[in-house]
């Protein structure tokens, strides 16, 4: 036995397990805690690959953005033990657990297929890459050729995200800027504000 | 005893535990004198004497209170969340220790026929891992703020994690002209790089007037300081900010926040926070030397090879943590609009500019020529200058009471 | 293979948090422990707080999390830029225009947040 295959089998453990206990916590914050274990869980795995850069990529962007905006949202928002309770979509458990399937059957297709991930279909660069995936280098030259377009529509998606959030904010903060009547001077106009 | 060696992994695991334990010990002796410097020198700044009871000079000052937090009563807030409260200040401390292991702080050395780094980790993305534990370490500060279960902490860990977020992305904007200069996130790499006499820079070349003095700098090292000055300047800021030290300390703000998200901790988690907050100082600084002042590379003699990259290295961060301690007794706090202002409005277009300037600057000679090259060089150089160093009101009445009570903003 | 690189991380990893964990255990086994109610309740300056207040129930001005978004949006772009910037003298003029199309088409983003004022701290 490995010592990498010791790490492996604590990283497994322990990607599990908070999964599980973040679906299983009550409060939101802990979920989201969980949650953050399970990514880092997950870069661990990464790096076992050797795909250091995906590693590295998934502690910044996924734990160390994503993450901390959830965290964000659930203390500004002092969502507590009480909120995370209600489900606000009905049909919420039913689509959870189609989706669940269907992840689960391609897991199962994979592992009695198998996918070939050294192999030439991707052109020489994917081999390249996929031969040595820790390679920064090898990355890049992948990402700014073969899927230049993705990555430039990705930056139309991130404007799309900032016009989105820009939005929403707007509306909630001048909802948040809104007196109560009682605080308000005796005839002043009352604004009307959609929400 | 080999087969002990060769159970756990052989002689390279041997060696790698060795030099964590070595480095692990010296880093925790390294903040006994962290501390105890920060405070003489504070008090000989503001004309008193600081602590010199005890041991020499005071030295033993910083572990008696050590020694006096864990000894503290151990408490725990009524509404705090148990796990969480306690996790904080752990995640506090680990996120500091780890970003130190991509440090490059010597040259390597060979005992015993096996080679030893003076680096824990030469990671092909080392520059990387550094900010990841950065990003690891807002956890730290959230959780703290949150799990306390009162006013104070969760509105200075609101404050001190939009702060770090903010600045987490102008410190990793000015790490890219670095990459663009060397072409490697290997710290080490990266000290090799800046290796020599400046006098070999390729920046000379072409123009007769630059090379005809270029043989007066000869004793002039081959640091990125000289042609990134200005990813030098945004790295210290935002560094400074990551860490939460004045002027920048707004998280902490004693006379606003009580101590922001450390409000509720005392005793040993408390220490956790300290020692995570001082190791942060060094990493910042040790991170400096290696970007943008050479690393551990300094003239040395014949005799004893690797004690002189070692010195050189403790030398130059030891100077930088100087500046940190030099900062915080010279400049006021900034307010938390400036703060963000200076953040979102200046250090990020700063830095994307400025990456520009090194982008254009570093293509390849075949497809622009020189002159272009150099004039696009000057022009946007020009710009970056004004935009960063032209004396902004809101930053000048940010630090003179004065003009705030005036109201002139 | 790939573990070597990683190994001192890993020690360093058990390391700190043994260390950090032994010593909290510590402290909380040779301190003394006198709590009292007034102790342990929320540090508010003297000002007793209010029964039934519940901490984290007061709202945070919305820009807080306007900031963790765009923060989001920066770092990825940041993350980009890393390979970019190790494979730049491979990809010379390309990558420059490659990357300036990108950057450009975020900086509409910035500059749309900027003009919103959503970058505006001061009320």
């Amino acid at each position: 036995m490995t010592l990498e295959m010791v790490v492996f089998g604590v990283t497994f453990v322990v990607a599990l397990g908070s999964s599980l206990a973040m679906v299983f916590a009550r409060n939101a914050v802990h979920a989201a805690l969980f949650l953050v274990i399970a990514q880092v869980a997950l870069a661990v795995t990464f790096l076992l690959q050797g795909a250091y850069f995906v590693a590295a990529l998934q502690i910044i962007v996924y734990a160390g953005a994503i993450m901390v905006l959830f965290l964000f949202v659930i203390m500004l928002l002092g969502v507590d033990k009480r909120d995370a309770l209600i489900e606000p979509l009905p049909a919420q458990r039913p689509l959870a657990v189609g989706l669940g399937a269907l992840l689960a059957a391609e897991v199962i297709y994979i592992v009695f297929k198998g996918i070939d991930l050294v192999g030439d279909a991707g052109g020489e660069a994917i081999t390249a890459l996929n031969r040595d995936p820790g390679n920064v280098l090898a990355v890049a030259r992948v990402l700014f050729s073969r899927y230049l377009l993705p990555f430039e529509a990705t930056s139309i998606l991130l404007v799309v995200a900032v016009v989105g959030v820009m939005v929403l904010t707007r509306r909630i903060s001048d909802v948040a800027d809104l007196q109560t009547p009682e605080d308000l001077p005796a005839g002043a106009p009352v604004k009307e504000i959609a929400v | 005893m080999n087969w002990v060696i060769d159970l756990i992994g052989g002689p390279q695991t041997v060696i790698a535990i060795a030099k964590v334990l070595i480095v692990f010990a010296s880093l925790l002796v390294l903040m006994i004198l962290v501390v105890w410097a920060e405070r003489r020198i504070l008090a000989d700044m503001q004309a008193r004497i600081g602590p010199n009871r005890w041991g020499p000079f005071g030295l033993l000052q910083t572990l008696a209170d050590g020694i006096k937090l864990i000894t503290k009563e151990d408490f725990r807030p009524q509404l705090a969340d148990r796990w969480t409260y306690a996790a904080a200040p752990v995640i506090a401390a680990v996120a500091s220790f780890l970003a130190f292991a991509v440090v490059p702080f010597g040259d390597e050395v060979t005992i015993a026929g096996h080679r030893i780094d003076f680096i824990l980790s030469d990671l092909n993305i080392g520059l990387l891992f550094f900010l990841a534990a950065g990003s690891i370490g807002v956890y730290g500060v959230a959780l703290a703020g949150w799990s306390s279960g009162s006013k104070y902490p969760l509105l200075g860990a609101v404050r001190a994690s939009a702060q770090m977020i903010s600045y987490e992305i102008a410190l990793g904007l000015s790490l890219i002209p670095i990459v663009l200069v060397s072409g490697s996130l290997s710290t080490k790499a990266i000290v090799a790089a800046q290796a020599g006499s400046v006098q070999n820079v390729t920046f000379f070349d072409g123009i007769p007037v630059l090379e005809s003095i270029s043989r007066y700098f000869e004793y002039v090292p081959n640091w990125y300081i000289w042609s990134q000055w200005p990813a030098f300047l945004i790295f210290l800021i935002a560094g400074i900010a990551e860490t939460n030290r004045a002027p920048f300390d707004l998280p902490e703000a004693e006379s606003e926040l009580v101590a922001g998200y450390m409000t509720e901790y005392g005793g040993a988690k408390f220490l956790m926070f300290f020692l995570g907050e001082y190791l942060h100082i060094v990493t910042v600084s040790a991170m400096a030397v290696t970007l943008f002042f050479g690393g551990w590379n300094g003239p040395a003699p014949d005799f004893l090879g690797w004690v002189w990259p070692l010195a050189w290295f403790l030398f130059k961060t030891g100077l930088f943590v100087y500046l940190f301690v030099w900062l915080r007794a010279t400049l006021p706090r900034l307010r938390y609009d400036r703060l963000m202002w200076l953040g979102w409005k200046r250090l990020i277009p700063a830095s994307l500019l400025w990456i520009a300037v090194t982008a254009v600057v570093n293509i390849d000679n075949a497809q622009l020529s020189r002159n272009w090259k150099l004039g696009a060089f000057g022009v946007m150089f020009a710009v970056v200058m004004v935009w960063v160093g032209k004396g902004d009101p809101r930053l000048r009445s940010a630090v003179s009471p004065q003009r705030r009570l005036d109201g002139t903003t | 293979m790939t573990l070597p690189a990683y190994l001192p991380i890993l020690i360093l990893l058990v390391l700190s948090t043994g260390f950090a964990v032994f010593s909290l255990w510590m402290a909380s086994k040779i301190s003394p422990r006198r709590w009292t109610p007034a102790k342990l309740a929320p540090y508010e300056c003297g000002i007793t707080p209010e029964d039934g207040e519940e901490v984290g129930r007061e709202r945070f001005p919305v820009k807080f999390y306007l900031v963790a978004m765009l923060f989001i949006v920066f770092d990825i772009e940041t993350a980009f830029m890393y390979p970019w910037a190790v494979a730049y003298d491979e990809l010379k003029l390309f990558g420059l225009i490659e990357m300036g199309v990108f950057i450009g088409i975020l900086l509409a983003a910035y500059v749309y947040v900027w003009k919103r004022g959503a970058l505006e701290w001061a009320e």
